[in-house]
């Protein structure tokens, strides 16, 4: 119990990152950037002739910040905030990994509908308010694994999926859950130019069986870092599967629908031979254009912070979730 | 005065780079932008290195030609830096990982070819070296059209979906190898001669 009470005394990660601070030094780079080699190298974003497009600065944004069970002091350290909100796939707003902080600045998330249907007896419509008022929301400290082997240990706020799912009882056809993003290419500049969106089909879709999606470990994230989710984290709701690769966690929610047969999934579309349904993190089975036994953690710090640490089945979280895939070859299901 | 620019150009911005790296002023992953920034650099160097020939002759500024081995050598100095950029960043020194990755990943043992093939070139780039070897010295430098093919192909192969920037870099290497089509073509035929086309040999005669 006393580690218990030592552990909310240590509540507040968001005092740790102190995002106005942050903001400040990053436009201030940016502009030391453009005095110095700027007129040729742009800004701080990926290399490449592109960001010649790429050059204002993100202005900050008021989020809400949100009442929430703070989680448990964790050891790891946590990626910090300005990284966590500049450095995100979310094509939607551009494939570069920048480009969604600076795409997403404008997006429009209230109001908002997430509806919950399908083989279910209650179906449910969320709007924006009842995101974070239907349930209590929690904060979970997460490993983030990216299929693109590196990672990020974040501080979100949300509910279990399971809690979601349960108010909408679904019924004993259900098998899976299916997800879908936003589609609307007027605020989703990667969904209306196949050359901003990666050649992907939108809007994007993802999965998960019934029994994954019940797991306690599976989330629903409305925040991050104790406020609400910046419109590149995936605003205003986003999935949250820790112990699978980071392309599961889909997305700007709106609509989760319980079906009998196992749904498409966006990346498998694209890619079945690079990109599983099950996508769960194995450093036993590479992807074919890298390794996956490794990754490097995305920490404080400039080029020689980030740590190449082992990468661990179902990304360290095995002892919860190990249990779902007993009897199944997890390098043909990968 | 030329060369001097050169030199100012090609070793301003790695000052910039390596300042802003270790001051963690290049947003979240300083690793990627390094290798990124270190790769696209080299072959853009390289893709300004061919253009060279094509203007000299064109507005017939011939002394334009004596800039072609520099910017070559620092094609290979990026392409170097590339390459140890990965190993100590990102594989962090984890020769194993280096080895398998060399072997399994295609995109990456292209890339290695083709930075083996520009170690050929600048070894053989002194003077002394150059006047030893004779006519075969051109035949070994003419490989650089092989080298710009292999480095846009790595590009593409490393890309996860979205390939428009590697695309445009192809087109610009064919617009530039189309300039010398007839040497390329020379170059085919005296390889088609020597040996059976093997793997990426394959793919320049749409050059």
């Amino acid at each position: 119990m006393l580690i218990k009470i030592a552990a909310k005394n240590a509540l507040s990660e968001n005092d740790v990152t102190d995002e106005s601070v942050y903001m400040d030094r990053r436009s201030l780079l940016t502009r030391m950037g453009f005095l110095g080699a700027g007129a040729l190298l742009s800004t701080p974003s990926q290399a490449g002739i592109f960001d010649l497009f790429g050059g204002e600065e993100p202005e900050e944004v008021a989020l809400a910040k949100l009442q929430y069970q703070a989680a448990a002091a964790d050891p790891q350290t946590l990626t910090p905030e300005n990284k966590v909100i500049s450095h995100n796939n979310f094509y939607e707003f551009g494939t570069k990994k920048t480009q969604p902080q600076q795409m997403a600045r404008g997006f429009v998330t209230d109001p908002w509908q997430l509806t919950v249907n399908g083989m279910v007896n209650k179906p449910l419509t969320l709007d924006y308010q009842q995101l974070h008022k239907r349930l209590p929301l929690q904060e979970r400290i997460y490993r983030l694994r990216c299929v693109e082997a590196w990672s990020m240990v974040i501080p979100w706020v949300g509910f279990p999926l399971a809690d979601l799912i349960r108010q909408a009882d679904p019924t004993s056809k259900a098998k899976y859950v299916a997800f879908k993003t936003l589609y609307d290419p007027e605020q989703m500049p990667g969904q209306s130019s196949r050359f901003m969106g990666g050649g992907i089909d939108y809007p994007y879709v993802e999965g998960l069986r019934i029994d994954e999606a019940m797991n306690p470990l599976a989330f629903l994230a409305v925040g991050l870092y104790g406020k609400a989710l910046p419109g590149q984290n995936g605003a205003p709701i986003r999935l949250i599967v820790p112990w699978k690769y980071g392309f599961k966690s889909i997305k700007s929610i709106v609509a989760i629908e319980l079906t009998d047969k196992q749904p498409p999934t966006t990346w498998n579309i694209l890619a079945p031979d690079e990109y599983g349904f099950y996508a769960n993190v194995n450093p036993a089975v590479d992807h074919p254009r890298w390794s996956q036994a490794s990754e490097r953690r995305i920490t404080t710090g400039g080029l020689l912070a980030d740590n190449r640490i082992a990468t661990l089945p179902f990304n360290g979280y095995a002892d919860e979730v190990a249990h779902l895939y007993k009897n199944m070859d997890l390098r043909k299901h990968f | 005065m030329l060369k001097v620019i050169i030199h100012l150009c090609a070793l301003w911005p790695l000052v910039w780079l390596y300042t802003q790296a270790f001051n963690d002023g290049l947003g979240a992953d300083p690793v990627k932008y390094v290798i990124h920034f270190t790769g696209i650099g080299a072959l853009n160097i390289l893709l300004i290195t061919l253009c060279i020939s094509p203007i000299a002759k064109y507005f017939r500024q011939g002394y334009l030609l004596n800039v072609r081995r520099l910017l070559g050598l620092y094609v290979f100095f990026y392409a170097c830096l590339h390459l140890t950029n990965f190993i100590v960043f990102d594989l962090q020194f984890d020769w194993p990982l280096l080895w398998g990755e060399i072997i399994e990943r295609p995109y990456i043992t292209v890339g290695m070819a083709a930075l083996l093939l520009l170690l050929a070139l600048s070894v053989t780039s002194p003077m002394a070296i150059r006047k030893r070897m004779g006519a075969n010295w051109q035949k070994l430098h003419n490989w650089i059209y092989l080298v710009v093919l292999l480095v846009c192909t790595h590009f593409i192969w490393s890309v996860k979906s979205d390939i428009t920037e590697p695309l445009i870099y192809f087109a610009m290497a064919f617009v530039l190898l189309w300039f010398r089509k007839d040497k390329a073509w020379r170059f085919i035929k005296f390889f088609g001669k020597h040996r059976k086309p093997q793997n990426g040999i394959k793919t320049t005669p749409k050059s």
